[in-house]
């Protein structure tokens, strides 16, 4: 198999809230205040293939963001190794990290704080590539218009400001911005959420156009499974800080293995079960700052066994390039 | 190559109302604040063109008789001609002093403002953006020094240092630079928050770049209040450092010595040495106020209709 363009190892993110001075004078005097840690993201490996688009899903809160950031090089995790094309980030020189930073770009939920209010598109746009030398001044409006050109943008509005546009034209900039570095790999994190249903159409089919012009590689990720069934190769299920399922997208909508993958599917409105009776995924998401002892999913999971409260299941391979971490190993009823 | 989507709906127009002209209709809706821009417009005119407009160079002491002492307002002057304002004890036109003493003391405040300015909102966004330690131990100075009046530091800063245009400069900002750093360190966190932050950090783009270029800019609206204000401050505290005698020289008065030589003779029915400086001083600051008033209205997003 080839090398993966980008790999997580171990890759763990806590968020500590320090003590403050009183809370320090409490502890010492005995009262039991501590730290408190969310584990975001809890020790998750995952490898994306040159030109692959991996959907990542998982209810909100479930460290899906936060993973998508750390993989962007925005977060740095709190333990754990990144690599890019099998270099991890700490062994590589300054050339090769400024690469790797450049290579991985990030599209960003909300199109309205992604862009900086007070430049205009073409210095949104031409900022990066201009201070990274990956064009000179002179050839900065062509190259500019060309990008705008690549997203489907009119380079005619590139003198104008970023509230003077609609919220698909913003998010099309935003992707020009990212495109503008010549990115191998883009992390799109919730990157159509926040738009009208109709423009969310235009921005996926211009993701899928974009990837094939460019060679890309994409992280999609999103609440949304009918979204990521559309648009991912190999979707990637997590759950409270963990992945819980990896498997091709057919295989994983037909034939999902994880009990909590299945709890979501069932969820999904379809049109061919119009009399379905939903039923929601039974309690609460278990807070990230205690997380349950075990498989993170026991307290939710109709098949929970005593193994599941005090023994962590590993994400193993159950048929070919699909993986579960379920102490049921794959055999729960479908 | 396919036709550009979705820019005929939603594109809004350009051309109808750009932020700057929404600006200057929201400044002007309160008279109150146009009046006071105005007002503030013809002091600094008058001030600029002081030297042209005067009878009298209160500078230059050959121009200046001790024997037109004291004249009440509408004396002729031994030179020839009217002291509409009187003069103060050494035979100063108060006329021509007041516009002197204007320019000295706008100068002073705007000088000090905007040093004060640089190096406090510099302070605040490295506070900002750095975080942990470095802003812990910032802010901490920055409350220390709020804890004092800001009169109180300047005059320490004064007695030590001496007098002189520049060593009041340099108290003043001693003085109000915390003002400064704490406003740009507010809203500089809840900018570098925002994802365009995090996108600038992804494009690889260099911390003193993200700074100034992209986080700077979108915390002016504040700067710009509290500068105005902070101005007008100065300009007050510059004449309360004179008139108490450590602030700028006899031989060159500001505002506040005009008020601090005139005060002597208050008593006497001779009120106009420190009364028309006072004014004029008055006028000024509470014209800046009544502007640095109407942009907070109008530059506060919590505010807008």
């Amino acid at each position: 198999m080839s090398v993966p363009l980008i790999e997580v190892r171990g890759v763990t993110k806590h968020f500590v809230k320090r003590l403050d001075l009183a809370g320090k004078i409490a502890r010492r005097l005995g009262a039991d205040v501590d730290e408190e840690v969310v584990h975001a993201v809890d020790a998750v490996d995952l490898a994306v293939r040159p030109g692959e688009v991996v959907g990542l899903a998982g209810e909100s809160g479930c460290g899906k963001s936060t993973l998508g950031r750390m993989m962007a090089g925005i977060l740095p995790p709190t333990d754990g190794e990144i690599l890019f094309e099998g270099i991890a980030a700490s062994e590589m020189s300054g050339a090769q990290r400024r690469a790797a930073t450049l290579a991985v770009q990030m599209i960003f939920q909300d199109p309205f704080a992604s862009l900086n209010p007070r430049l205009r598109v073409e210095q949104i746009i031409g900022e990066a590539p201009l201070v990274h030398g990956l064009v000179d001044r002179g050839g900065l409006s062509d190259y500019v218009d060309d990008i705008m050109r690549n997203v489907r943008l009119d380079p005619a509005l590139k003198r104008r400001y970023p509230h003077q546009f609609s919220g698909g034209q913003r998010q099309r900039i935003g992707i020009a911005r990212a495109l503008a570095v010549r990115p191998r790999f883009l992390v799109c994190d919730e990157a159509i959420a926040s738009l009208d249903v109709s423009i969310q159409a235009q921005v996926l089919n211009l993701f899928m156009d974009l990837r094939e012009e460019f060679d890309l590689t994409y992280l999609f990720i999103s609440h949304d499974l009918s979204v990521v069934e559309h648009i991912a190769d190999r979707v990637v299920i997590m759950y409270l800080g963990r992945i819980v399922e990896s498997a091709p997208t057919e295989q994983l909508f037909s034939a999902p293995r994880h009990p909590y993958t299945q709890a979501l599917l069932a969820d999904v409105p379809r049109l061919d079960q119009r009399k379905h009776d939903f039923s929601p995924v039974a309690g609460e998401i278990p807070s990230p700052l205690d997380p349950p002892p075990g498989c993170h999913f026991h307290p939710r999971c109709p098949h929970a066994m005593p193994i599941c409260r005090t023994q962590q299941p590993v994400l193993r391979e159950i048929a070919p390039g699909a993986f579960s971490a379920c102490h049921l190993d794959g055999n729960s009823g479908t | 190559m396919s036709v550009p989507a979705d820019s005929a709906p939603g594109a809004p127009e350009i051309g109808v109302e750009t932020p700057f002209q929404r600006f200057r209709a929201e400044f002007f809706e309160s008279w109150i604040a146009a009046f006071a821009l105005g007002l503030l417009g013809l002091i600094v005119v008058l001030a600029l063109l002081a030297p042209w407009i005067t009878p009298q160079n209160p500078y230059d002491l050959g121009q200046v008789d001790v024997l037109d002492g004291k004249l009440p307002p509408g004396s002729r002057a031994y030179t020839g001609y009217t002291m509409w304002l009187g003069s103060d004890g050494a035979g100063r036109d108060l006329y021509s002093a007041i516009l002197y003493g204007l320019r000295i003391s706008i100068s002073v405040g705007v000088a000090s403002g905007v040093i004060a300015l640089v190096i406090g909102s510099t302070i605040g966004l490295i506070a900002a953006y750095a975080g942990g330690r470095v802003e812990t131990v910032v802010m901490r100075l920055v409350d220390l020094q709020l804890s004092f009046p800001a009169a109180l530091i300047a005059l320490m800063l004064v007695a030590v240092m001496g007098r002189g245009i520049d060593k009041i400069i340099i108290a003043l900002v001693a003085a109000q630079w915390a003002y400064y750093a704490r406003t740009v360190r507010a809203s500089a966190l809840v900018e570098s928050a925002k994802e365009y932050v995090e996108a600038a950090r992804c494009l690889g783009l260099g911390h003193a770049r993200i700074v100034f270029r992209h986080i700077l800019p979108n915390c002016m609206a504040p700067l710009i209040v509290v500068g105005t204000v902070q101005t007008a401050h100065a300009i007050a505290l510059e004449a309360t450092l004179s008139f108490l005698g450590v602030g700028l020289r006899q031989t060159e008065p500001s505002l506040g010595v005009l008020i601090a030589n005139g005060f002597e003779y208050m008593m006497s029915g001779r009120y106009w040495i420190s009364f028309f400086p006072g004014i004029a001083l008055l006028l000024t600051i509470v014209s800046i106020n009544l502007v640095g008033d109407q942009l907070r209205d109008v530059l506060n997003p919590r505010l807008k209709k």
